[in-house]
């Protein structure tokens, strides 16, 4: 089957009137003040190269910076593959290209699940968490054929997201599903801002695993024992491609009794967890962003660093314990709350 | 009674040897695919004497003797080619000493690597030996009389050459020491005297029974961790073995490549182990490590891979299970390989031989790789599972293990641990002087041509 | 049988512990032939199946030599693991089913099916030194069991049980004669014929009499009873209770200044999970110190007891697993080895005379009963 050749619908002319270019000058890796921004902003909307596709850490932040609905972070990935730079070396980004192909082995059999499901993406050491009251009859599915592969963007391949995403989207319709609850906010923020952003048409409807626990916890709230304990939550990447979503976040820890703490790295001013900076080899930078980054959760007072993130909790969770700050993962904060043990 | 089951019963008590068909059987195959032959007898000595006395019986009664650790070579070096008598070492498995400040221990030689490990784990535990990625069921011994590899061998050589001192039961019944403990009370050298240890290191029995080992121990940092850098293009493997070796900052260092899971497919990865007794030594290491191979990395040529908090338990085990379990591949309970000792240039080679020997023997197949000493040679395992109830597959794998050797040979590398057939092959490449000296050592040693026969067995 | 005995690669990793301090297979321990070992046990039952060994009185003694106690399987790194005790038990069945199970393995078997107990002792023996009323309905039913019943050290420690329940004010029963052996034995040897007999007249009693929680002494008939097809009760070990009075402050202690070594049952440990319950009686001791073998829980080392062993011995001798565990036991400095397994104080109670030691082999409810009786 020949994919269809999607396009970004970008508008060169949001950025040409921008006041602030807010996209790169709030970039919290590459330091760029307002003119550099203004230079380096023309040269990629005119195609040209710019230092900025060369040391971008593909954090996603500057989707959400942009105010003004453009996709600057797409437009730095097309523009990466498009030249070929490689964000990562070849056989990092080779091994991760092997990782998503769908392989006969793992043909779909979830032709069972019954709504509501929840899809765990490539995550399957996560199957057994999903359990107890959050989750009573809810149906799992995962793999490769339900793998969203919006990874690439971190590697300089986003076409293969566009090759890839129309058969996982046919595969998940064909099961004949009308909503999917999605556990990696990655999936959700692909079948939502990527597809949209390519038109590319998604015929059920994506729900973020916040909308599902917020729903869930309101119906079990009588059970639930406030936790009292103070958290750092640590935002992920694609989470900048749908903050629309995030207001669940704050109503979760209102029921589950918990306080977000304030603190410098947090909501818009998050930093990466580093995975992916590691990945693309930037050592130094990785171990001080880490570094930044769970020193503000101690000044903070966190007991807790909620993840909501599996590949975050990952790459970051280790770092946090040894700072005496409990990783954990919202649904299983969530389940804390209701007196389930954890798995 | 049978006078020879009856003279092996007063040296050791009845219980302790059979002529029963089970064990024969047991002991008359390990878990590769040598063919099968079987012992007369099986005996379990617990002291030197007994070792001894059962060597004199040998030469009295003209009888084979095979002295065998856990038999886990896979390549049947203690499997009795010419029947006789199966000693199996592991009733001896006392750890006599410890030497904290000169950091050696002495051993029966029938002690396990896991029972060293966790008597060091609980008596000195900031000291280890270099534990080979075997079973922890496997001997000491057996792995240091095969020239074995392990943790430290990128760092200190061979495993061979960590020992201080041996005590061995020669094929005349002969008890005789060698090294610091053949003159003194301590076991701390081999060195500085004629280097007799040699005439029993790589010589599979043949040449004596080792009872007693010295092995050197060496720190044992508080802290280990694992990098992997992966590559796709294999001549770089020697670049970067290069320049992580003369950084000596790495504990271990490994390769794999393997076709599955998908993920793996087309790469090759280099483990490099990293130990500190702090955090800031690590990660010092480390970033020398990192550094040492930028040019690589701004080259887009190689990168570390991110490994999740599970991969890395795997890789960290010691030793790794996960190499047993690739047994269990083809869920039919074995593997055999070919260790082949090269040049780490050429590790190119040796990978393309192993795709094509896969290939036209129709075999599923894995590589894994250990550098010895800093770079100056490596272990490149041609490795391949197969289905112990699938004989057609059984036979396929025997076919590509063989080529294995061939190839080994061609590249210019030499096989570690050769079975009785792969010998003969390394003995027709090698300098005739070589195998006439062999065979002189050999007829000086064992006179009645006891010891392990089929093995090292030069017919000119 | 279906099984994929071709699977094991005969590494021997389920010989160890977890930290590999000493060999943990019981049979390989005593014997130390690689055919003793739970691999070379396995390729040998293949060779068998094969048909290119006969059977022979060595092989049968390599088979019911495995004690099931289930260290193999924990330890295997193999994806099969769970299967190998099975695959084992599977070959004993079909030993015994065409008939060549050694004598005393058939006669440990019929005198169950005969007279409800592996030594063929008269059923009106069963409950004569009992002096407790049967069950009448009360809250619990206590399941006495063979070893406890017939053996002099198992029925002390059944006194010792019945009589912490007591000054708990325990509403309990027994089955008094009319009890019936729990099979776990049959089961573990392959009888399963015998053992779905046993199981489904258990089951049928509880159920005529009412009886909704059962506890047992034995491990083994814990085990047994999980397995009971329709099993409508609820089973506990005793363990499981006397932890439970004690933190309902049902039991109230007093100090013993004690140091004392608990050894994990297989069929409680391995087979079923527990390992706290136990030390945690141990602990809420006043005074008393609770010091751990080398290899405890998980990695614990069989009395050399199950599977009908603590009546035909195979592994008898100077270097038995009882005489070794024994040993263990005394080299952590403790005066007393706290068992929670009437088999293994019987084992072990044996295994210290013959090693002329002065080690205490004691039941854990006779700990608790001199803590407790002291107020």
């Amino acid at each position: 089957m020949q994919s269809q050749n999607f396009v970004l619908k970008f508008q060169k002319e949001l950025c040409e009137t921008c006041p602030t270019y807010d996209c790169l000058t709030r970039c919290q890796y590459l330091n760029i003040d307002t003119k550099t921004a203004e230079r380096e902003i023309r040269k990629l909307l005119n195609g040209e190269d710019s230092f900025v596709l060369h040391e971008c850490v593909t954090c996603y932040a500057c989707e959400e910076y942009c105010k003004r609905g453009n996709h600057p972070f797409y437009l730095i990935t097309d523009l990466q593959e498009k030249k070929g730079i490689l964000p990562a070396p070849k056989p990092i980004v080779k091994q991760w290209v092997n990782l998503g192909i769908p392989d006969k082995k793992d043909i779909p059999h979830f032709y069972g699940a019954e709504e509501p499901v929840i899809s765990l993406c490539l995550f399957p050491d996560f199957v057994d968490s999903i359990s107890g009251k959050l989750f009573q009859g809810v149906s799992i599915v995962l793999g490769r054929h339900f793998f969203c592969n919006l990874v690439y963007l971190h590697f300089g391949k986003p076409s293969l997201i566009r090759e890839r995403l129309p058969k996982i989207i046919e595969n998940i319709a064909s099961h004949g599903f009308k909503e999917v609850v999605f556990f990696h906010d990655e999936c959700y923020s692909t079948f939502t801002s990527y597809a949209d952003a390519y038109d590319i048409k998604v015929p059920f409807r994506p729900v973020h695993l916040f909308e599902y626990l917020y729903n869930r916890l309101k119906e079990l709230k009588d059970e639930i024992k406030p936790l009292n304990v103070r958290i750092a939550y640590q935002r992920n990447c694609s989470t900048r491609l749908t903050p629309e979503k995030e207001h669940y976040l704050d109503k979760i820890f209102e029921l589950l009794g918990v306080e977000r703490v304030e603190r410098k790295y947090d909501r818009e001013n998050a930093l990466c967890c580093g995975g992916i900076i590691r990945a693309l080899q930037k050592l130094e930078l990785f171990v001080e962003v880490q570094k930044k980054n769970v020193e503000d959760m101690k000044k903070a007072k966190a007991e807790y660093c909620v993840f909501n993130c599996p590949a975050c909790y990952s790459s970051l969770a280790e770092r946090v314990r040894k700072e005496g700050i409990k990783p954990i993962m919202l649904h299983q904060l969530c389940k804390l709350a209701l007196r389930e043990e954890p798995r | 009674m049978d006078k020879i089951y009856k003279a092996l019963a007063e040296i050791v008590g009845e219980e302790f040897v059979s002529n029963r068909k089970e064990e024969l059987y047991i002991y008359s195959r390990d878990s590769g695919l040598s063919e099968p032959r079987f012992p007369d007898y099986v005996v379990m000595p617990r002291t030197v004497e007994e070792v001894q006395k059962i060597i004199q019986l040998a030469n009295k009664e003209k009888i084979h003797v095979v002295p065998a650790g856990a038999s886990l070579s896979l390549s049947g070096l203690t499997i009795p080619q010419k029947g006789g008598i199966v000693i199996d070492m592991r009733r001896m498995d006392r750890i006599l000493e410890l030497n904290r400040k000169g950091r050696y221990v002495v051993l029966e030689a029938g002690v396990t690597q896991g029972k060293l490990q966790a008597f060091l784990e609980e008596n000195a535990p900031d000291l280890c030996h270099s534990l080979p990625e075997a079973p922890p069921s496997a001997t000491v011994v057996g792995n240091l009389v095969i020239h074995g590899q392990g943790n430290l061998t990128q760092a200190y050589g061979f495993n061979s050459s960590m020992i201080s001192g041996l005590e061995v039961v020669l094929p005349n019944g002969e008890i005789c020491r060698i090294g610091s403990c053949s003159l003194s009370p301590y076991w701390f050298s081999i060195e500085p005297l004629p280097y007799l240890a040699g005439l029993f290191l790589g010589w599979f029995g043949t040449t004596g029974v080792i009872t007693k080992v010295g092995l050197r121990l060496y720190p044992k940092k508080k802290l280990r961790d694992v990098e992997l850098f992966v590559l796709e293009d294999p001549k770089l493997v020697s670049e970067v073995i290069y320049r992580v070796t003369h950084t000596e900052m790495a504990e271990d260092i490994t390769t794999v490549a393997q076709p599955y899971p998908l993920m793996f497919q087309g790469t090759i990865m280099i483990g490099i182990y990293l130990t500190g007794d702090t955090e800031e030594e690590l990660e010092f290491k480390r970033r020398l490590i990192w550094s040492s191979l930028s040019e690589l990395i701004k080259a887009k040529e190689g990168g570390f891979m991110a490994l999740t908090p599970d991969m890395k338990v795997g890789f960290l085990e010691k030793p790794m299970s996960s190499l047993t379990r690739s047994a269990d591949i083809l869920k039919g309970g074995g593997f055999v390989y070919c260790g082949a000792i090269i040049p780490i240039e050429k590790f190119p080679e040796a990978l393309k031989k192993l795709f094509e020997i896969a290939e036209r023997n129709g075999v599923t197949f894995a590589h894994t790789g250990r550098v010895i000493g800093r770079g100056h040679c490596m272990m490149f395992a041609f490795a391949y599972p197969f289905n112990r109830a699938d004989l057609e597959r059984m036979e396929k794998a025997k076919r590509a293990l063989f080529d294995s050797y061939v190839a080994t040979l061609e590249i210019g590398g030499v096989p570690w641990k050769p079975g009785a057939e792969e010998q003969k092959l390394i003995l027709e490449r090698m300098d005739k002087n070589s195998v006439e000296l062999i065979k002189r050592i050999r007829e000086l040693l064992d006179p009645n041509k006891i010891m392990n026969p089929g093995n090292w067995e030069v017919e000119l | 049988m279906s099984m994929e005995l071709h699977r094991c690669f005969r590494c021997g990793w389920c010989k160890l512990p977890s930290d590999f301090v000493d060999y943990n297979c019981p049979s390989y321990a005593k014997f130390r032939f690689e055919s003793f070992s739970p691999g070379g046990r396995l390729w040998l039952i293949r060779a068998w199946l094969n048909r290119e060994l006969t059977w022979s009185e060595n092989f049968a003694k390599i088979l019911f030599s495995c004690v099931a106690c289930k260290n193999c399987a924990e330890q295997c790194k193999m994806r099969f693991k769970d299967e190998i005790v099975d695959w084992i038990t599977s070959a004993k069945s079909l030993a015994i089913e065409k008939g060549l199970a050694p004598p005393k393995v058939r006669d440990f078997l019929e005198n169950i099916a005969k007279h409800g107990n592996p030594w063929g002792l008269p059923r009106a023996q069963r409950a004569s030194w009992l002096d407790l009323n049967k069950f009448e309905g009360e809250e619990d039913l206590l399941y006495i069991g063979c070893e406890c019943a017939y053996e002099e050290r198992g029925q002390k420690m059944a006194k010792n049980v019945i009589e912490l329940f007591k000054i708990a004010g325990l509403s309990f029963g027994t089955l008094g004669n009319e009890e019936e052996c729990d099979g776990n034995e049959a089961y573990m040897l392959g009888e399963l014929g015998l053992f779905q007999e046993l199981a489904s007249k258990n089951t049928q009693k509880f159920k005529e009499l009412g009886v909704k929680k059962v506890i047992t002494i034995s491990p083994h008939a814990f085990n047994a009873m999980k397995k009971y097809p329709n099993r409508d009760f609820e089973v506990l070990h005793f363990t499981q209770l006397l932890l439970e009075l004690i933190q309902k402050g049902k039991l109230k202690l007093s100090e013993l200044d004690l140091t004392v070594t608990y050894h994990d049952p297989c069929f409680l440990g391995r087979h079923n999970g527990i390992y706290s319950e136990p030390r945690k009686i141990l602990k809420s001791i006043p005074g008393l110190k609770l010091v751990e073998m080398k290899r405890n829980k998980e990695n614990s080392f069989c009395c050399g007891g199950g599977s009908g062993n603590f009546v035909f011995d195979l592994l008898g001798g100077s270097e038995s697993p009882a005489r070794l565990r024994v040993r263990e036991a005394l080299n952590t400095g403790a005066e007393i080895l706290a068992v929670a397994c009437p088999i293994c104080k019987a084992m072990f109670e044996d295994a210290v005379k013959d090693e002329a030691s002065d080690l205490e082999v004691k039941d854990i409810a006779e700990i608790l009963l001199r803590s407790a009786e002291r107020i």
